[in-house]
């Protein structure tokens, strides 16, 4: 919250001199995305006007950002601007639905950008056309030149949640494993991005092996493993400051896979001593630990739900790799996998309401999800080796990464909905892998 | 923006190698022996000196293999093993830590654990046949440091392996 603040000085809701509409439930413009959709609702992002000098291109780059977001969803379809009738050339005219009508654009998004001394304002309407009327009200954000990007994705986001129901997904980013070189001598560093691979920034070096990074829930602070002291251990990173500490402190013993609690407070990993790895949790203001399995075999990849009562891991107690939930203090496990082949990698949803899971069957990888008691499973993706779900904030969409065959082979991010559609590469400069979706900014 | 001033520095340091610290032996590394696969670098002193590190990662054998999934040593593994038992208490002088590996086909997480099973069960048995513990430890590098690419079970079999690199100093 606090970098919203930073970067978007205000969020003012604008006096609107359009009659309020309630939001359209059960209107012509609601997708209800859990019926499935199969045609894309057409709409229309005009260029955004320019009310100052020079701010043309900001203005046509953030309507395109905008356009770009909700055309990936596969829940939307851009009417091209080609086809266009009306012009906007002013924010404040009337609207032509008229004219919007015959495009059939259902949506119409309207919107203007000015700047002055390094700071832009850009504000926003979304209208149901076929209606006549606007959906929601208008709205302003406000920030410094370089952060337009984001801008573009809080308009996104507004027109996704008021046209689906559903909270957005646009303004976040993904902490993961920027990948180069060959496949045997492979270089790895930490890396956060936007959400659709704008913005790379490196937070390591490629000299020390850094693995599966995890955001906190306030996307502040990330957990890694690294191979800094030679032995992979859990490290944490604040992300302002770009300064990480050793986590997990005992010397010479082998720790991974952390995440945190929802509190933050609490982190949760994988111990190894001697051939048995189980999974501990450790409170990071006192460094205090706690055994939460015991068995002989491999616990590993420890996640919550999202109200830190339970935690969903993976073991190979029954032989090979299935899913087990147990409470958060530990104690007793029940399994909830039980269809063909290996599960692994489980990752509770933001909504409290499936896992997330890689699955390896018959030689093939895939990316499913399951209700939490192991129920209604379905499998997502398919290929050689696909590995490390992450959930979008609003539980709708998955990132993981992808690797292809072979001694060219290379790991990319991609994401897919829960209904596994719309799968999508993410574009990142260099390979990437091991995904980690933080909070809505 | 405020990283993004402090992160040029990081980026600006970046090298291309994919050595760590801890894994120095792939710096660099030429394959010494083709015949079966086994890579590793230049080690100090002579092959034909049985002293040396370099004669036990080439005569002696430094690397046990694994089936899928497994951990449990085989008769081969075993014989490998003797040698380096006897290696290591003749040259008492050196220590060893035990790399385990997983091959491709597997998650992340789980193969980190089961290349630390491996190394385990290889250290679990020097020091049953009487290598002091003191001078052994293990770490699993998972699935991040095949030596053979293809996606193969030619390659994999080569991957699935517990390395014993020998280091010296008594202290450690």
């Amino acid at each position: 919250m606090k970098q919203v603040v930073a970067s978007l000085l205000a969020v003012i809701l604008m006096a609107v001199s359009a009659p309020g509409v309630a939001l359209a439930q059960g209107g012509p413009l609601r997708i209800e995305i859990t019926e499935g959709v199969v045609e894309p609702l057409p709409y229309a992002v005009p260029d955004f006007v320019a009310e100052s000098a020079g701010g043309q291109a900001l203005a046509q780059q953030i309507a395109r950002v905008v356009a770009e977001d909700l055309t990936g969803t596969g829940l939307f379809r851009e009417v091209p601007r080609e086809a266009h009738i009306s012009q906007i050339t002013s924010f404040g005219s009337p609207v032509q639905f008229a004219d919007w009508k015959a495009i059939n654009a259902q949506a119409l998004v309207t919107g203007a950008v000015s700047s002055e001394g390094g700071r832009v304002v850009v504000k926003f309407r979304v209208w149901d056309v076929f209606a006549g009327t606007e959906l929601g009200q208008g709205m302003q954000f406000a920030g410094t030149a370089d952060g337009w990007r984001r801008m573009a994705h809080k308009v996104a986001d507004q027109v996704y949640s008021r046209i689906t129901g559903e909270g957005g997904y646009f303004d976040s980013r993904v902490v993961f494993v920027s990948e180069s070189g060959p496949k045997d001598q492979r270089s790895k560093r930490l890396a956060v991005m936007d959400y659709d691979g704008a913005n790379v920034q490196y937070l390591t070096g490629g000299n020390a092996l850094v693995l599966a990074p995890r955001f906190s829930e306030d996307g502040q602070r990330v957990l890694y493993t690294s191979y800094e002291t030679g032995m992979p251990r859990v490290h944490v990173l604040e992300v302002g400051t770009v300064q990480s500490r050793i986590l997990q402190g005992q010397d010479g013993v082998m720790s991974f896979a952390p995440r945190f609690a929802p509190n933050g407070q609490t982190v949760v990993y994988s111990l190894t001593q001697g051939s048995n790895t189980d999974i501990w949790a450790m409170d990071i203001g006192s460094g205090g630990v706690r055994q939460l399995t015991s068995a002989p075999s491999i616990e590993t990849a420890p996640s919550y739900s999202p109200d830190g009562s339970q935690i969903v891991f993976e073991s190979d107690r029954s032989g090979t790799q299935q899913l087990y939930v147990m409470s958060a203090s530990g104690g007793e496990a029940r399994r909830i996998s039980f269809g063909q082949g290996r599960y692994s990698t489980p990752v509770w949803s933001p909504r409290g309401d499936m896992i997330a899971f890689t699955k390896q069957n018959a030689g093939r990888f895939h990316i499913g999800v399951m209700r939490t008691d192991g129920s209604e499973e379905r499998l997502l993706t398919a290929s050689f080796l696909d590995e490390g779900p992450t959930w979008a904030p609003n539980g709708r969409v998955i990132m993981f990464a992808r690797e292809t065959q072979g001694a060219q082979g290379a790991s990319s991010l991609y994401t897919v909905d829960i209904s596994g559609r719309n799968l999508k590469r993410v574009r990142t400069p260099e390979g990437a892998s091991d995904p980690s979706w933080g909070p809505l900014q | 923006m405020r990283l993004s001033a402090k992160l040029t520095m990081l980026i600006a340091v970046l090298a291309v190698s994919a050595c760590t610290n801890a894994n120095r032996f792939d710096n660099g590394a030429v394959d010494l022996n083709a015949a079966t696969g086994s890579a590793g670098g230049i080690l100090p002193g002579s092959v034909n000196d049985p002293s040396s590190p370099a004669y036990f990662q080439q005569t002696v054998g430094d690397r046990v293999l694994f089936a899928v999934d497994q951990s449990t040593l085989s008769p081969e593994a075993r014989a490998t093993l003797d040698g380096q038992v006897q290696w290591l208490l003749t040259n008492s002088d050196y220590n060893a830590v035990i790399e385990g590996h997983a091959d491709e086909q597997g998650t992340r997480a789980y193969n980190l654990a089961l290349g630390a099973r491996r190394a385990n069960s290889v250290m679990e048995y020097l020091i049953a046949q009487g290598v002091p513990s003191n001078r052994l430890r293990f770490v699993s590098y998972g699935k991040e440091r095949p030596i053979e690419i293809c996606s193969e079970e030619s390659c994999y079999a080569k991957n699935r392996r517990a390395v014993t690199i020998i280091s010296a100093g008594l202290t450690g």
